[in-house]
């Protein structure tokens, strides 16, 4: 399908954006790589009557770290974060799930931000942003304001950023010596969304978990951290009978949508398994890294 | 209506397309290479991979807008004299294609990652081309195609050494 008709602005600097994103609000999308949006678009789910193309803001791209942060420019390309020896060495779970983000050619113009900001519950960036405390950037008019993963992620593909704010930048805190981390996902096909996905972190320290992470993608309308389950984890050794408990308490309370890839139930079933493997191989990452 | 110039298949181009307009009717519309092929037109089936600054993209999913400046390669740009490239002829030769619709996709896409990737072995092609459909074959001969490929360019460079 054709695009329908829609006024386009391509401003080269933040500031620029912001002032376009002030006088348009609700009426302006913010285009970063194009690959949800320009679909929405074509498919008329969305329709904006002004796009903001923000792939000429030079300063929005880029991975940077200092302070025991990562800090990924928002319309660093996942292909660029992919191929990122910051980010691999030291954002291993970031590392992990970018390679199953979509296709070679979509993350060749996907972007970090753009992901954050589309905020579709099956992305796998979203689910990362969860399980690490991601921080998110976004600056207005008046200024920056930081908000943190928990509360950035409000609903289907809905995010706490306000209409007239630009997301310019996401942080990941490195991940400590110790700490071992895997994505795990079940899709149809390589590269499609996940009908379950799960980011896992564990860190061990003389043998013992001191800090698990999980983040299920595509089982609600959010990005879903298992606290429970993290909490049992720590301070224990692990062990396929901790892990096996892991996975009921995480998924107990679980009420996935069902649809034609998979019924509700089915998801469950699959989110257990995968927390099983997820800190299965979270654990044996942690060994071969230290 | 915004003005443009792009590098097209190594020719300069100017045009001035709408920004609503994607590269790919960009492409097909205005500068008549209809070898760029359009199936769901919203970023699903991978027939319009084209070649942006030398990595594969969905054409249906850019604004010929936001190429501007860029160089892009096309199907039509990859054997300028009428010829096949190593690619096209592994693929001539181990029958890769049925009614052909999904082929420029599945040749821009194995080309971008083939010249990235030369020693790819066949897990990491299956992967590489996980993101084009194809209807008629299975996939398995357009699999072949892309190994005999490999296999030819390895071969051709171990040939130019000294």
């Amino acid at each position: 399908m054709k695009l329908p008709h829609v006024d386009y602005e391509a401003p080269k600097a933040v500031s620029e954006a912001v002032e376009l994103l002030a006088e348009h609000l609700d009426e302006a999308s913010v285009l970063a790589g194009g690959q949800s949006l320009i679909p929405l678009l074509a498919l008329r789910l969305a329709h904006p009557a002004v796009l903001i193309d923000i792939n000429g803001i030079d300063e929005l791209s880029g991975v940077s770290s200092a302070d025991g942060w990562v800090a990924v420019g928002a319309m660093t390309r996942e292909y660029v974060a992919e191929e990122s020896e910051i980010v691999a060495g030291t954002v291993p779970l970031l590392a992990a799930a970018l390679p199953l983000i979509g296709h070679e050619a979509i993350r060749s113009r996907g972007t970090i931000g753009g992901s954050m900001a589309h905020a579709d519950p099956a992305a796998e960036l979203p689910a990362v942003a969860r399980a690490l405390d991601a921080e998110f950037v976004v600056r207005g008019q008046s200024g920056e304001r930081v908000v943190p993963a928990a509360e950035w992620f409000e609903g289907y593909l809905m995010t706490s950023r306000r209409p007239d704010e630009l997301l310019v930048e996401v942080r990941f805190p490195a991940a400590g010596p110790g700490t071992g981390v895997s994505f795990q996902e079940v899709a149809r096909r390589h590269g499609d969304f996940a009908i379950v996905g799960l980011a896992a972190s564990l860190t061990l320290s003389e043998g013992v978990i001191s800090d698990a992470r999980l983040a299920f993608a595509g089982v609600s309308d959010v990005p879903v951290r298992a606290v429970d389950a993290e909490d049992l984890l720590v301070g224990e050794a692990p062990s396929a009978e901790l892990f096996g408990e892991a996975a009921r308490r995480a998924t107990d309370d679980l009420d996935p949508p069902g649809d034609l890839h998979g019924s509700s139930d089915y998801r469950k079933k699959v989110a257990a398994t995968l927390v099983r493997r997820g800190l299965r191989a979270a654990a044996d990452n942690a060994y071969e890294r230290q | 209506m915004v003005e443009i110039t792009l590098t097209v298949n190594g020719a300069t181009c100017a045009g001035s397309p709408e920004a609503r307009k994607t590269l790919a009717d960009f492409l097909r519309d205005d500068l008549n290479l209809t070898g760029t092929h359009l199936g769901c037109e919203h970023g699903a089936c991978g027939a319009c991979t084209v070649i942006v600054d030398g990595r594969a993209v969905r054409s249906c999913l850019m604004l010929a807008v936001q190429a501007a400046g860029s160089e892009v390669v096309t199907i039509e740009g990859l054997a300028p004299d009428g010829g096949l490239g190593i690619l096209q002829q592994a693929m001539w030769d181990s029958h890769s294609f049925q009614c052909g619709f999904c082929t420029p996709g599945f040749v821009m896409q194995a080309v971008a990652f083939l010249s990235d990737h030369p020693d790819a072995g066949e897990q990491q092609i299956r992967e590489a081309l996980s993101g084009n459909i194809c209807r008629c074959t299975g996939y398995q001969s357009i699999i072949d195609g892309v190994l005999l490929a490999a296999e030819r360019g390895r071969e051709r460079r171990a040939g130019e050494r000294p």
